[in-house]
């Protein structure tokens, strides 16, 4: 097992190479900068702050400098936001971001996961007919629909939830953009539990537990839940990479300090380094959650070996 | 296309009949005809397609027959509420009377109503210019103003206006211009970019999965990694790129959006492509001697084509929902000309003083999403029923 994690991370480094690549030289090519403003700076002042941060060098110099930087752990300073490096602001923004994100997946998982079992459990029903409704709703309904939507109803309406700001992390400041992360992700996995669940209902194995006289809750939850949870974990993998890296549209409606909301910002100032930190940032992420769900399938099914 | 027979035959395609289909049918049925007979069958993808087609006649012919245009100001009417009858309300008339004559520099003596028309008494401590009547013609309010009758020394004057009806049945937006007509302009553009950039999208996907998947070997490897790299960028990155690269024009968001999208559509294609090269049918045909160009033809795009049109049919409402993505954050469709998700990022923004900005446009937004998804996946069942 252990050998299989170490295979694995040394099989992420060429690919985290090559976006590390292709994000550099993509963000560069683009048009702009992050010192050409609308009033624009006088050319000597322009010259003098881009000698001071390297990007007068030809773009391959650049380019290695900024890769024997990152293996260093050092991701630079912010161009746009002077006195700031990237990892300063990572600071800042990633507990939120991760917070709110986790909140979201477990919300997701475990709302969506449930109701899944229940439409499963009463497959062509009333009940499965309503959870299904529910689903088609919440992943067609987009965030930025639904988040508005939260803000009037209980922020606005019946003065429930605060519209919107961080509000120093309390509670209350959370409900909001955790509901409006977890709802499409909640739908998705129910969708997911249903399937899943229907086809392990059906399999032998819970035949044979029913035909033994097992309660009908242990053969649920024991022995068909246990076999339905492959999909969710390899679904919940990107998905938990996806929400706690931040999502522009959540973090913007709802006023949240979060790297989602940092990174548009910066790829629209050409603020080179924090993108390039968000792009490396979100591609360990990825990988991380990947290999973390890979692990998991040997614990969810026994049947999956590294060895 | 309600008639059978009439639907393109294709020849010696593999004809998968349902079990459902117990009838035999006399001339024989296609793939294609198959498919739209269980799709017919499917309640909730039927009328779900009419919807659609609603929707794109009334976004796309509703504009011409509004009495507004998308992007006349009325100072007057600034968010004013969705409503059936017209405006002006009687108490909103003597505000806007009261700030005209206002403008005119002129005080309102007295003013009547008498039907459709307004008398208003102004005086002044100087001669009354005529002139200042263009101000009623000017105001949202009234229009075809005339002056009645002037006293002798020209200091008070009767002016008389004609009330401008107005009907905003969803209200106006927050620089008063009408939110119906601003919505099915919108929904225009959001369906064009949904249908062109899928279309783009689709064309880059089959070319670039159907080339890789029929040269195969090295190529498709090399093909396939490049795919794989493109999907490892985080993918708000891959498409904020392409609209800074491509700046804010309007027709090249099509392709920036369809060229983020089409890395599916590869896959998808290469998958199909690959497996349809080692089926038996293919197989035989190359033994008997039917040139690449024939087996393409007869064999390969017919069956791709399923796969094609479903992909597609989810593509689209992807596509809207990038669109109005890129949009919310005012990166996509700009002032004066909107989308649906330019207005509800408006509604998002005043959704304490006219939540009616948000209603409207997000209802037109996710029905038409909803009712894309309900097509989808009926010609998902109908087009390939070993799925289900």
């Amino acid at each position: 097992m252990i050998l299989y994690v170490i295979r694995r991370l040394l099989t992420a480094i060429p690919t985290l190479f090559v976006i590390v690549t292709l994000a550099f030289f993509l963000i560069r090519v683009a048009p702009g900068g992050p010192f050409n403003q609308e009033r624009g700076l006088h050319p000597e002042i322009k010259a003098n702050i881009e000698r001071q941060f390297g990007l007068d060098q030809p773009l391959v110099s650049q380019y290695l400098s900024y890769l024997k930087n990152v293996l260093h752990g050092d991701f630079g300073p912010s161009y746009v936001l002077p006195n700031f490096t990237v990892a300063e602001r990572f600071a800042a923004g990633l507990p939120v971001s991760i917070q709110l994100g986790f909140s979201a997946l477990v919300f997701a998982l475990l709302v969506g996961g449930t109701l899944g079992v229940i439409a499963a459990l009463n497959q062509n029903k009333a009940g499965d007919y309503a959870v299904i409704a529910t689903a088609t709703a919440g992943s067609t309904i987009p965030t930025f629909v639904i988040a508005p939507l939260i803000q009037l109803l209980f922020g606005l309406t019946w003065k429930l939830l605060p519209v919107g700001g961080w509000g120093d992390g309390a509670l209350i400041n959370k409900i909001g953009p955790v509901l409006t992360l977890a709802l499409p992700q909640m739908a998705i996995v129910a969708r997911l539990m249903r399937g899943s669940m229907i086809e392990s209902l059906r399999s032998h194995h819970i035949r044979t537990a029913r035909a033994m006289g097992l309660s009908d809750w242990s053969v649920v939850v024991k022995h068909a839940l246990r076999g339905a949870m492959l999909p969710i974990v390899s679904y919940a993998g990107p998905a938990a990479a996806a929400l706690m890296t931040g999502s522009v549209i959540v973090e913007t409606i709802f006023a949240i300090p979060g790297v989602g909301r940092e990174f548009v910002q910066a790829a629209l100032n050409r603020d080179y380094t924090v993108v390039m930190g968000t792009v490396v940032l979100i591609a360990v992420f990825t990988i991380l959650f990947n290999l973390i769900v890979d692990i998991l399938y040997a614990f969810v099914d026994p049947r999956v070996r590294y060895d | 296309m309600t008639d059978v027979a009439a639907t393109p035959v294709s020849p010696d395609g593999p004809s998968p009949t349902s079990p459902t289909e117990v009838e035999v049918a006399v001339a024989g049925r296609s793939a294609f005809g198959d498919a739209w007979l269980r799709l017919k069958a499917n309640r909730a993808a039927m009328i779900s397609l009419f919807y659609l087609i609603a929707m794109g006649v009334v976004c796309v012919a509703g504009p011409w027959f509004s009495p507004h245009n998308y992007s006349t100001i009325y100072a007057d009417y600034v968010r004013t509420p969705p409503s059936l009858s017209p405006y002006p309300a009687e108490d909103t008339i003597e505000t806007s009377l009261t700030d005209v004559v206002k403008r005119m520099r002129l005080d309102l003596k007295e003013w009547r109503q008498e039907g459709e028309r307004v008398f208003v008494t102004v005086t002044s401590s100087r001669e009354i210019d005529d002139r200042n009547i263009r101000y009623l013609d000017r105001s949202d309010t009234f229009d075809d103003a005339k002056i009645e009758s002037k006293s002798a020394d020209g200091k008070e004057a009767v002016f008389s206006a004609g009330v401008k009806q107005q009907y905003f049945l969803f209200g106006t937006d927050n620089i008063g211009r009408d939110l119906l007509t601003r919505t099915l302009v919108a929904g225009r553009i959001s369906l064009a970019i949904g249908l062109l950039a899928g279309f783009v999208a689709v064309a880059i996907g089959v070319l670039y999965g159907a080339a890789s998947g029929f040269i195969g070997g090295r190529v498709d490897e090399i093909m396939m990694r490049i795919v794989d790299v493109l999907y490892s960028l985080p993918f708000i990155f891959f498409v904020i790129m392409l609209v800074v690269f491509f700046g804010r024009n309007f027709v090249l968001m099509f392709i920036a959006v369809g060229a983020v999208l089409w890395l599916d559509m590869a896959r998808i294609v290469r998958g199909q492509a690959l497996s349809l090269r080692r089926q038996e049918f293919v197989q035989a045909a190359e033994v008997m001697g039917v040139s690449q160009w024939g087996i393409l033809k007869r064999h390969i795009i017919p069956n791709l084509l399923g796969p094609v049109v479903i992909y597609m049919t989810l593509l689209v409402p992807q596509v809207i929902l990038l669109e109005s993505f890129l949009s919310f954050l005012g990166l996509g469709v700009q002032e004066p000309m909107t989308s649906w998700g330019v207005l509800i990022s408006v509604g998002a923004a005043n959704i304490g003083s006219a939540n009616w900005l948000l209603m409207y446009p997000a209802v037109f937004l996710v029905s038409t999403l909803f009712a894309l998804n309900f097509v989808g996946d009926g010609l998902r069942d109908a087009l390939d029923p070993k799925d289900r």
